[in-house]
């Protein structure tokens, strides 16, 4: 685009609130999103994020709280009112008419005369010059897609939203809109808001990842701290997996918070400890666990935390190896090793010690779990 | 044995073909018959009598134009009160909406000659005169019920995000319904208007009860067959006929070639050059 959207301002929601009948979808949730930022909302279906997507859009009224862009309050404008445009799920292109006028909807509906320039800069922007004058169901997928974004985008609006934007792409063609979707948001400067259940798809392209579980945002932050340091259980699981081992805490050794679990006892440092009370569910991923042959138990650094296990299921998966570990009081514990050394793999039935260093380990609360 | 298992299904296809044309094939070529007696029912020599001298029996033409005229005009009221019936329906929730839907249904299920019956005793009790007046608006009533459900179907098969993304896109309610709303129900309103339009031009039963001394295309032939139907009667369908068959030839004609010309200039769609 010749130039960038004039002021690009915060996008704030304020305790915003959803309600369909006793259903809950979206409660209370207060957000920021910076200006010019990729932000992604990230849950499984039914978590309220697309709700949230749709109050933003003017689609859907909130039953309580505020919208505001920078110090303009538009809860209660209409959808065509609002400087915000979607990317819908599946498109929603107008079949009726072709792919130029299709871009041009946004720019006629506001009067705008001399539509031709704007629109075949845009289609230039998303490589799709030549297709003009095709109606969209000539198109392949990764092109809708990306005359849905072309059509948001001509408008030049403060947010963007994008709904599963990529959800009925296959994996490849994902891959490369992910990386031209980032492109673009780049190129223009305007904030994004993406929403999204496929957890890779957030980390990649998102300055900053929000984690929604029933209606409430469970943890915001950038990807590879949420990934790093997940706070809560919901998120441990959701994001990436985690082995979690349940315990309680038994005092402290320096900087470290002590866990007790199953007659062993595990070092979480304590600021990543975000347990309240004494019950402690011990975390960590499985790429950061070392797995060792029993036989070579005394190789294991003095301040590890381990556990002793035999291996029941191994599956080589050309760049790693994942184990499934049963460990002495029947948790299955996953490890993914790097291939990196040739022909040094333990087999099914080996007795094996696990271990890996406290500052790889979370602590999350475990009241109630 | 197996040659005749092999193309069972294609010869069962023309058998049913035939069929289905045969006896408008014989409508047909009997319009340029001169018939021997009254009646025009075995060919007797071959002539243009009827083709050129199309009104030549008293009553023909003016019962045909009047038929005309009433499926015009009820089409169009039928196709308007019925499309906005279709979009109440299906858009908004209201009381007594589900015992709508269902009484929309009713003018089909209910046998003609008992909606012609009961019709004709209600214009009897208002004291209303019949005529064209009166088979209108019977012609009206049977109408709207397929006007209705053939929009329906198109307004419930049409994707809500359309017209969601078109508020999106600084469309206000008027220009979201003029510009994505009824475009795209627009075939489905056509489709339901040419239905209307033969099912009046064809009516007989409702027509008969209701007509008074109106006669309309359908009761001239009626009255026609006691005495031997004229040859401009076969004449007249002749035209009617193939008028029809033109329409839906142009349709599929227009449809192919738009279909072409897009596909002529298709690169394979994947294979664009991207930088």
């Amino acid at each position: 685009m010749a130039e960038k959207a004039n002021t690009v301002e915060d996008l704030h929601l304020q305790n915003l609130t959803k309600s369909f009948g006793d259903f809950v979808a979206v409660d209370d949730l207060t957000l920021t999103i910076p200006a010019g930022s990729f932000f992604a909302l990230l849950g499984a279906s039914g978590c309220g994020k697309t709700t949230t997507l749709r109050m933003v859009a003017g689609l859907e009224d909130p039953t309580e709280g505020s919208i505001r862009i920078g110090d303009r309050d538009i809860t209660r404008l209409r959808a065509f009112e609002r400087p915000v445009n979607t990317v819908f799920q599946s498109y929603a292109l107008f079949p009726h008419l072709d792919i130029f006028e299709n871009v041009a909807f946004g720019l006629r509906r506001r009067g705008i005369k001399d539509v031709k320039p704007a629109v075949e800069q845009m289609l230039e922007l998303v490589e799709l010059g030549p297709m003009a004058r095709r109606k969209p169901a000539q198109l392949s997928g990764g092109q809708q897609q990306r005359v849905a974004v072309a059509r948001a985008l001509i408008n030049r609006p403060e947010v963007l939203l994008l709904d599963e934007p990529l959800g009925a792409l296959d994996l490849k063609l994902r891959r490369q809109m992910q990386i031209e979707l980032k492109r673009i948001q780049v190129d223009v400067g305007t904030t994004f808001v993406h929403v999204t259940h496929d957890q890779e798809e957030a980390m990649t392209m998102a300055d900053t990842v929000a984690v929604m579980n029933a209606g409430r945002i469970e943890q915001l932050g950038h990807p590879a701290d949420i990934y790093e340091t997940p706070r809560t259980v919901f998120v441990a699981n959701f994001l990436g997996q985690s082995n979690l081992i349940v315990g309680r805490r038994s005092g402290a050794a320096g900087d470290d918070t002590l866990v007790e679990a199953h007659g062993l006892t595990f070092a979480v440092p304590s600021q990543r400890c975000f347990a309240a009370g004494s019950d402690v569910i011990v975390g960590v991923r499985p790429e950061k666990i070392t797995v060792l042959d029993a036989v070579d138990r005394d190789r294991v650094p003095e301040s590890h935390n381990r556990v002793d296990g035999t291996v029941t299921d191994v599956s080589y998966t050309g760049v790693s190896t994942q184990y499934l570990v049963r460990s002495s009081w029947g948790q299955e514990f996953m490890v993914f090793e790097q291939n990196v050394i040739v022909g040094d793999r333990c087999d099914v039935g080996d007795p094996v010690v696990l271990h890996w260093a406290p500052s790889h380990t979370f602590g999350l609360d475990g009241a109630g779990s | 044995m197996r040659w005749l298992r092999r193309n069972l299904v294609g010869i069962v296809g023309i058998a049913v073909l035939v069929y289905l044309f045969v006896p408008i094939a014989v409508i047909m070529v009997l319009s340029f018959n001169k018939p021997s007696g009254k009646y025009n029912l075995t060919w007797n020599e071959f002539s243009l009598d009827a083709w050129t001298n199309l009104c030549g029996v008293p009553g023909v033409c003016s019962s045909f134009v009047t038929s005309i005229q009433i499926g015009v005009i009820s089409t169009i009221v039928a196709t308007v009160l019925g499309s906005m019936i279709a979009f109440a329906l299906v858009r908004y929730r209201f009381r007594g909406r589900s015992t709508t839907n269902l009484l929309i249904f009713l003018p089909m299920a209910t046998p003609e000659v008992v909606m012609g019956a009961s019709l004709l005793a209600l214009f009897l009790n208002l004291r209303f005169p019949l005529g064209e007046g009166t088979v209108i608006i019977a012609h009206i009533m049977f109408i709207i019920s397929f006007v209705v459900v053939t929009v329906k179907a198109r307004l419930q098969g049409m994707d809500p995000r359309l017209e969601e993304a078109a508020r999106d896109l600084y469309a206000n309610p008027r220009a979201v319904f003029r510009y994505v709303t009824f475009p795209l129900v627009l075939p489905g309103i056509v489709g339901a208007a040419l239905l209307g339009f033969a099912l009046s031009f064809d009516d007989f039963i409702i027509s008969f009860f209701n007509a008074g001394t109106l006669v309309t295309f359908p009761i001239y032939i009626w009255g026609a067959a006691q005495r031997g139907i004229p040859v401009q009667v076969n004449a007249l369908a002749t035209i009617v006929f193939v008028v029809a068959l033109l329409i839906v030839l142009t349709a599929q004609f227009v449809n192919q070639r738009r279909r072409r010309s897009l596909a002529t200039s298709v690169v394979p769609a994947d294979a664009l050059p991207r930088s």
